[in-house]
């Protein structure tokens, strides 16, 4: 069961690697800095996300809807890549998706007080990106944001873009 | 055995495409482009009937005088034609969907490769020995 730590450790390394470059050099790390870094994880993720769709897609049959799409993300795709299924998902019908995962993996590691809140968005740039790129791999355009309210339960909200 | 082999990404545009040498390049580009048409009716037809397990393998596009051509569709919406000779009439359904399959798994595999970028054509060398076995051997 080690292989599992192998990618936490990586990502966890990944994201202050990003970090430390950005801020080489300079005191403070302001808003432009950050928002710098969480890209470039994000567009990591998206190639990434890219490349998995192509291989979990490649026997399964292809999707009648957009709503049958998020379903497969939210089972098959994250069973893959999280190792659980989404806890919860909801959707407005109109293009936006909120998926709900109670225990996320790349989270527990990290404790489960207040004090470490406002870090928790950075780890989740990369699964944001993943998202994203799936989707977009299946045809689906889309803005993927996240957020942490009490770790390490966490809220995707996919908003899908209609030409 | 295939006369030409194509590879057409979501956008229409042609990722990579190679036909046997000796025989006149542009008319087998006419005939993949044209074949595009009949993927798209096929992909929209299959869309209409509803519980029907949609399957990647859309089977004979259209027979020509010389040629027939087959297509094939995948999830991220990338298309692979394939023309072979109407004399070989030796080929069976069931090869050409081997045919299918061996294409996707080496296309897979070069999705998955970093230096790749999507939308570019396929530069792998990989990718095109699995075609070259594909093709018929230049006589």
């Amino acid at each position: 069961m080690a292989d599992e730590s192998l990618f936490d450790f990586l990502h966890m390394e990944i994201v202050s690697h990003i970090y430390k470059e950005q801020q080489s050099g300079k005191e403070e790390m302001d808003n432009k800095d950050r928002a710098v870094c969480v890209s470039v994880l994000e567009s990591m993720g998206f190639r990434v996300g890219q490349g998995l769709i192509e291989r979990l897609t490649r026997d399964s049959p292809s999707f009648k809807d957009e709503l049958d799409v998020m379903k497969f993300v939210c089972k098959d795709f994250w069973t893959k890549v999280f190792r659980r299924q989404v806890d919860n998902l909801r959707t407005n019908h109109q293009g936006t998706y909120v998926l709900q995962d109670n225990t996320f993996s790349l989270l527990t590691q990290l404790s489960n007080g207040k004090q470490y809140l406002d870090q928790a968005p950075k780890y989740l740039a990369f699964s944001c990106g993943i998202v994203r790129g799936a989707l977009s791999n299946l045809g689906l355009d889309s803005v993927v944001t996240a957020e942490v309210s009490v770790m390490p339960s966490c809220k995707f909200q996919v908003v899908v873009q209609k030409l | 055995m295939a006369v030409c082999i194509a590879v057409i990404a979501k956008e229409n545009y042609p990722l990579y495409i190679r036909s046997l040498p000796t025989q006149n390049e542009l008319k087998f580009h006419y005939t993949v482009h044209t074949s595009l048409d009949v993927v798209e009716e096929k992909i929209s037809a299959v869309g209409k009937s509803v519980g029907d397990q949609r399957e990647l393998y859309l089977g004979l596009l259209y027979p020509t005088e010389d040629y027939k051509v087959y297509g094939y569709v995948t999830n991220s919406k990338v298309k692979f034609v394939i023309v072979v000779d109407s004399s070989n009439t030796s080929l069976r359904d069931n090869e050409i969907r081997s045919m299918f399959r061996k294409l996707h798994n080496s296309f897979t595999d070069v999705m998955c490769n970093p230096f790749h970028n999507p939308g570019d054509t396929i530069q792998s060398k990989t990718f095109d020995g699995i075609v070259s076995g594909m093709m018929v051997p230049p006589g």
